[in-house]
């Protein structure tokens, strides 16, 4: 279920000049960002929580999940090089698990570890939250990975799609409409979190049942509907 | 022996209808599949290689179905018309990573890199390739599994010359150890210099099947055109024009040589040494001065 060329293939793909930039961009920024505020106020744990938890968790992995999510798969597909991958006997859902894989480890190493970093500089971990925000970092790098992973497979638009969801869905409905907070990744990982950390700085409209339940079937329903897209995914021709 | 059957297929985008019910059978050696740009050519290649569903129809490699049969590509290789594949790759890696996705090595890929004579770049990023390269180092990721099946979809597009006469040897000597060839083209010369076998297709329909040059024969309500030069041009024109197989002969004086039209096929080919022998005229050139695919291809379009 696992091949280790496509792997390869994707990593080279994913973290070449250009996107390892604009995916390092936010995770610097979100370093500098607690560099400043730590300066400014000193060790505060509610600040602490409100950088995190407002700026990495609700834009920083969401964004980086976009870019790996839809870019393991949706520039081979909008370019035709898909096909060197379609034409060889390899399993459809192999294919997608193993990008669906290397998006997640993209995606975590690119915003669970400098939330880690910065929750360390902002608080040094007090009350968990360092570790609170980096747990729903690394749970939500996986539900972004696969939805985004869905979405490069079937749109070639998947990245508009992706921020508007990222962005507009859960930033901006979430923060109007209460039940849209239900329907959101952030929410669910934010349940997670809730869990870890002490204290009731990290808190989610979602119980962590509900939460689990719905991360699991997420992951799994978009991972399994790309696969099959992909089975039966056409290559329109130039003409 | 490889044979891909192609049965009542037809496919349509929307209200556009691409590929209009077309049915042949593709066979050991090169086939060129021929027609205009917009004939449908890509769609039917997309269709042979399993990249696209027929609407209508059955795609099969000796029985199998190919679409959505992943197992398929064991025994096919592809050498897609899009340019894109991977440019971060050297030459060697592509190839590597094609040959590692069969299942097999360094060492297939190496052998399928000399094949079309690419070590010498093969460690050059992909992306600082020329078009001639780009096409050498797809047909090696085509051919690193050995497959019994090559598509390729207008293979000769951009290649120089030398490069275009390199891979036409190739293909044919593909086709010469007993593998199915099929590339698309809408040059006629280009079918015209590789392939015996031609399948004709015109605005999605199929046109014609088979020797080009048997085709061009079938077409007898046309009149056939030779360029003769003898060593008496105006004695073997007045024999010939004798004869009812000839319609008209022109003596073109600036080539120094005659053009005849000729009405039957068969008779003027037998006529024509014969009258040469019995008046001891020498026969310098003929050559048939309109049996290019370009006219069959018109003449087709037309009818």
């Amino acid at each position: 279920m696992y091949d280790p060329t496509v792997a390869r293939l994707t990593y080279r793909a994913l973290l070449g000049r250009r996107r390892a930039l604009i995916l390092g961009a936010l995770p610097l920024l979100l370093i500098v960002i607690s560099v400043v505020v730590r300066a400014l106020t000193g060790a505060d744990d509610q600040t602490a929580s409100n950088v995190l938890g407002g700026f990495a968790l609700a834009t920083m992995v969401p964004i980086v999940g976009v870019i790996a999510g839809t870019g393991a798969i949706g520039p081979e597909i909008d370019d035709g090089s898909v096909v060197y991958l379609l034409s060889k006997p390899l399993k459809r859902p192999t294919i997608i698990l193993t990008k669906l894989i290397v998006a997640i480890a993209v995606t975590m190493v690119f915003s669970a570890v400098p939330t880690l970093v910065a929750g360390l500089i902002l608080n040094g971990n007090g009350q968990q939250i360092a570790v609170a925000y980096t747990v729903a970092a690394l749970v939500a790098s996986i539900a972004y990975s696969a939805l985004f992973l869905l979405l490069g497979t079937v749109s070639r638009h998947a990245v508009v799609f992706g921020l508007v969801y990222a962005l507009v869905w859960e930033a901006l409905f979430g923060s109007l409409v209460p039940g849209a907070r239900t329907l959101s990744i952030q929410q669910w990982s934010l349940a997670v979190a809730h869990r870890v950390a002490e204290g009731d700085l990290v808190t989610s409209d979602v119980g962590l049942t509900t939460a689990t339940v719905l991360l699991v079937a997420v992951t799994v329903l978009a991972t399994w509907y790309a696969g099959q897209k992909l089975r039966s995914l056409t290559l329109a021709g130039e003409e | 022996m490889t044979t891909l059957r192609i049965d009542h297929v037809s496919r349509w985008f929307g209200n556009v209808v691409a590929v209009n019910d077309i049915t042949m059978t593709i066979g050991p050696g090169v086939t060129g599949l021929l027609g205009p740009n917009g004939a449908g050519k890509s769609t039917l290649i997309n269709m042979m290689g399993g990249f696209l569903a027929p609407s209508t129809g059955t795609v099969t490699l000796d029985g199998q179905p190919v679409w959505r049969n992943e197992q398929i590509y064991r025994h096919i290789g592809v050498v897609p018309e899009r340019e894109a594949m991977y440019d971060f790759l050297t030459g060697r890696e592509f190839v590597l990573a094609n040959a590692e996705l069969h299942g097999l090595g360094a060492k297939a890929a190496q052998k399928a890199l000399a094949t079309v004579e690419m070590e010498y770049a093969q460690d050059r990023k992909v992306a600082t390739y020329s078009k001639g390269m780009r096409q050498r180092v797809k047909m090696a990721s085509a051919l690193v599994h050995d497959p019994s099946l090559l598509l390729l979809d207008e293979p000769f597009n951009g290649m120089d010359p030398r490069q275009r006469m390199q891979l036409m040897d190739l293909l044919r000597r593909m086709g010469d150890e007993g593998r199915t060839v099929l590339f698309s083209s809408h040059i006629l010369e280009e079918v015209e210099q590789l392939a015996r076998h031609i399948e004709v297709v015109v605005a999605g329909r199929h046109a014609a099947s088979g020797d080009f040059r048997k085709i061009r024969r079938l077409m007898t309500d046309r009149p056939h055109r030779y360029l003769v030069r003898s060593s008496d041009d105006r004695a073997l024109a007045a024999a010939l024009i004798a004869d009812p197989s000839t319609s008209g002969i022109e003596v073109d004086l600036a080539e120094g040589a005659l053009r005849i039209q000729a009405v039957d096929f068969g008779r003027f080919t037998a006529l024509l040494p014969r009258v040469a022998r019995d008046h001891g005229i020498r026969l310098l050139t003929v050559s048939p001065s309109d049996e290019s695919l370009e006219s069959v291809f018109s003449y087709l379009v037309a009818a």
